[in-house]
């Protein structure tokens, strides 16, 4: 099925915005790392405009001198004078609760769109190649960019200028999903999974019922938090542990072990650095000191979450 | 065995708080090196991942410049005031709105929300809102445990609330892991199973967040009990 579009023209506006940050730095004469700072943003935005036309070992190269950048702590921020308390209270004064409109936008196109990509189907094409989730929230946000601008009687470039001063704000860590991504496919590559799921499966007596459950939920939560990934864990621990103890040996159900297997891999992506962009990218857009501040927030209910499906699974796994 | 390794190289340099893009690309290479793959491989495989997964940083990048802008116009001072004029709002009462909401729409496939999008412009502006109304000024520590458990929430609805819609990714990627193996599996069968889960999310937040009431209650209580003896 050939879809009429690809994702490729959003990547192209990314690294345009990602460029402008790079551009916005080479200009700031203040910047304490401005060409190294400068360098970093030029590379990411050139990874989103050429990724696909340039080969994976001048990516990969050009990702090596990004971290060596980050590493070294040249990539920081500008000092930005931000606009006084006072003549923001006064903004919000004057266009009040229109100043939701396109906060709101966001949410409101992104069901539309998104049921539209989902559904509409045009003679044996889908519009969009991959999930409509990601294209319908991007062209949402463009969507809500006109309205803003509108709205606040900005020039385009106003935009672009705070959108650089939040992205300086998350900083490298905005790099950090897709690189820990490249890592589970080496990890993957490499064979890790198979290697986990035969220590889980030799160091727990299995074949006790309750600990065959035990001994899945665990591999899924711990393998998920090694790779910040559930998905990727899923196919490898249920291969490995799963399906051989819980379904083969003891006759567990498949759906009520798969459906509480997955979500007990979600309770160690709540867990895990590895899954930064759920975990470190928020404590960097938030603006907290600690970057570890939501994984910790996030610990008790994980834990319960956890405890919650491994009993779950054990009082009705076997039972259908 | 040996394999094992990168995971030990990640849990050494996250602990030791080492940059973690660093980690991330000693753990990379080392493991493929283990595994025997050649470092212009491994090179080359970081680069197509990478490529690949560009879609993570799709939503973050486009959705900025517009939340940016509209937060020089006194968005987050807004929602602020929005939220002060309610009667019983505290920051937990917020955050449990918040998760509530994410996951009844993602149980419906309705993909809303977001950390740019959602929790740092509203949901965590309200909530610190709220919790400023009941006890006045909130100091650091306070304002940071607020929005910890903000962000908290959009991770723990959208998680647990996901799979109880049969269209997500989640329950189609199970269903293609059984079909591969011949096993008959609906997907219905996985997405009922799912629904205690979030129902048992649902009640653990309001059990957390309320945890996060009493505690910004009680540092209030000692800030105006210090205020006190300073005056006397």
């Amino acid at each position: 099925m050939k879809p009429l579009f690809s994702l490729e023209i959003f990547y192209a506006i990314c690294g345009l915005v990602v460029l402008a940050v790079a551009v916005g730095i080479g200009r700031d004469q203040a910047h304490p790392t401005r060409w190294s700072s400068a360098a970093f943003w030029f590379l990411f935005g050139a990874t989103f405009l050429l990724g696909k036309l340039i080969p994976p070992f001048a990516t990969g190269c050009m990702l090596l001198v990004m971290v060596a950048l980050a590493a070294l702590n040249r990539v920081r921020k500008s000092e930005f004078t931000e606009l006084p308390k006072e003549v923001r209270l006064a903004s919000a004064e004057r266009l009040g609760n229109r100043i939701f409109l396109p906060a709101a936008v966001i949410p409101a196109l992104v069901v539309v769109f998104y049921l539209i990509f989902k559904w509409v189907k045009l003679p044996g094409e889908r519009i969009w190649a991959t999930d409509p989730t990601v294209v319908a929230l991007s062209l949402a946000a463009l969507c809500a960019l006109v309205v803003g601008i509108r709205l606040t009687r900005s020039t385009p470039l106003a935009p672009l200028q705070e959108g650089s001063r939040l992205l300086q704000t998350v900083g490298w860590a905005l790099v950090l999903p897709q690189m820990l991504a490249a890592l589970g496919g080496i990890f993957a590559k490499a064979g890790v999974g198979a290697v986990v799921s035969d220590l889980v499966s030799s160091a727990f007596p299995t074949q006790i019922p309750f600990v065959a459950v035990l001994a899945y939920c665990v591999a899924m939560a711990l393998f998920t938090m090694a790779m910040g990934n559930a998905f990727a864990a899923f196919a490898v621990i249920t291969q490995g542990i799963g399906l051989p103890f819980i379904v083969q040996e003891h006759g567990g159900h498949p759906a009520i072990m798969a459906a509480l297997g997955m979500l007990s891999g979600y309770c160690g992506t709540l867990c895990t650095p590895m899954a930064a962009n759920f975990n470190l990218v928020p404590a960097m857009l938030l603006e907290l000191d600690d970057k570890y501040a939501v994984i910790k927030a996030q610990l008790p209910m994980a834990a319960a979450v956890f405890a919650f499906n491994v009993l779950m699974m054990w009082a009705l796994v076997y039972r259908f | 065995m040996w394999k094992l390794i990168g995971i030990a190289i990640v849990g050494a340099g996250f602990a030791f708080r080492l940059n973690p893009l660093l980690v991330v690309s000693v753990a990379g290479i080392v493991t493929g090196l283990v595994a025997g793959i050649s470092l212009e491989d491994i090179i080359s495989l970081f680069g197509a991942y990478f490529v690949d997964n560009r879609y993570m940083s799709l939503a973050v990048v486009l959705t900025l410049p517009v939340i940016g802008l509209l937060e020089r116009h006194g968005l987050r001072e807004r929602a602020e005031i929005l939220i002060r004029k309610m009667a019983g709002a505290t920051a937990g009462r917020v955050i449990l709105m918040y998760q509530t909401v994410r996951e009844l729409t993602i149980a419906f496939g309705i993909p809303i929300g977001g950390h740019p999008g959602m929790v740092r412009p509203l949901v965590a502006p309200m909530a610190e809102g709220a919790a400023q109304a009941q006890h006045g000024e909130l100091d650091d520590a306070s304002r940071a445990d607020i929005r910890a458990h903000a962000a908290a929430a959009e991770n723990v609805g959208n998680f647990f609330a996901e799979d109880v819609f049969i269209g997500v990714g989640a329950i189609l990627l199970m269903k293609g892991f059984f079909d591969g193996l011949g096993l008959q599996v609906g997907v219905w069968d996985m997405a009922l199973w799912g629904l205690p889960t979030a129902l048992a999310a649902f009640a653990i937040g309001w059990w957390r967040y309320r945890a996060l009431d009493r505690r910004l209650a009680a540092r209030a209580a000692v800030t105006v009990q210090n205020e006190r003896e300073n005056a006397s």
